[in-house]
């Protein structure tokens, strides 16, 4: 039995499973509980994909970090009547049909390029990738500090290609300070503007 | 028994992609709560972050001159930061919207409906 294989099936039918199971229950706060599980299993998947760094911030930051806010606001949220709400069946049906067809795309698309399904030629040189494969945070964070040193056998006119991410870091720290600042702003309580509009 | 067997390529990781995709677009298109939206963004992000990761990864691939190498991991790490600060501002204008109208129903957002 290949152990790589196994594991990857036992992430992957968990993953999916809770993701369907997370669009057929009309209760929120499973929802928000099978989202854990099925974020939790991609985790795995990540890990198994060689991404050890991705994998541990898809814990940490998703996980951990996300999926807390979302149960807080399931928590906040809560009513008796908001917990379940239902569509009608007939909107279901036309969901089923444009979901149905989306999910038909996408897999024949997926199964469509030969490479991407696995040869023989293709398994050899991912043992030789697993016998020596890295930890990947080194890599990253040079990466993201402007500096690739992980292109060492890429040929030299594709070099500059292969830049560092500096300025899209210091985007997205930007733009994330910018983003909690104003949704603390948003989510404030408003009972002082309220009590001054009264006077 | 031929999936335990043989070694994990490209189009396995593509299909549970797609499969998380898909559960997310119907989320979004089926749920009422807006919170059930937002859990449908999450999954959508998220089967995107499955194909990145697997177009990146050397063990799935092989070394080829075509992988995108780290890249993919780099663009990964990109998406989960946006995927949280879109929630935190998603979940800010819900409890916004529910403190104002007392409700997280996305059909009784219609305010703005001409």
């Amino acid at each position: 039995m290949n152990w790589h294989s196994f594991f990857f099936l036992l992430f992957a039918l968990i993953a999916c499973a809770f993701a369907v199971a997370v669009v057929l229950t009309s209760n929120i706060v499973r929802m928000a509980f099978y989202l854990t599980l099925s974020l939790g299993a991609t985790a795995g998947l990540f890990f198994l994909a060689g991404a050890d760094f991705v994998g541990a911030m898809q814990l940490l930051i998703y996980v951990g970090g996300t999926l807390v806010l979302l149960i807080f606001g399931v928590m906040l949220t809560a009513q008796a009547h908001f917990i379940t709400m239902k569509i009608e069946r007939n909107q279901w049906v036309i969901v089923a049909i444009v979901g149905g067809s989306l999910l038909f795309l996408l897999l024949t698309a997926a199964f469509r390029v030969p490479e991407w399904r696995l040869g023989s030629e293709v398994a050899e040189s991912q043992e030789a990738a697993a016998s020596h494969s890295r930890p990947t945070a080194t890599p990253l964070g040079m990466a993201l500090l402007g500096v690739r040193v992980d292109t060492e056998e890429v040929s030299e006119e594709k070099q500059p290609g292969l830049a560092g991410y500096l300025l899209p870091f210091e985007i997205i720290s930007v733009h994330l300070l910018v983003v909690l600042i104003g949704s603390a702003y948003l989510a404030r309580a408003k009972r002082r503007a309220r009590s001054r509009a009264l006077e | 028994m031929d999936l335990l067997t043989q070694p994990v390529g490209i189009a396995h990781y593509l299909v549970v992609g797609a499969i998380l995709f898909v559960a997310g677009v119907v989320c979004m298109a089926t749920k009422r709560n807006a919170l059930g939206v937002l859990m449908g963004i999450e999954l959508v992000l998220n089967g995107a972050n499955v194909n990145f990761v697997a177009f990146g990864s050397e063990l799935l691939r092989g070394r080829s001159e075509s992988s995108i190498g780290l890249d993919g991991q780099a663009i990964a790490l990109f998406v989960i930061v946006l995927a949280a600060a879109e929630a935190a501002v998603a979940l800010a204008i819900t409890l916004n919207f529910y403190n104002n109208h007392a409700t997280v129903d996305v059909d009784r957002a219609d305010e703005l409906k001409g």
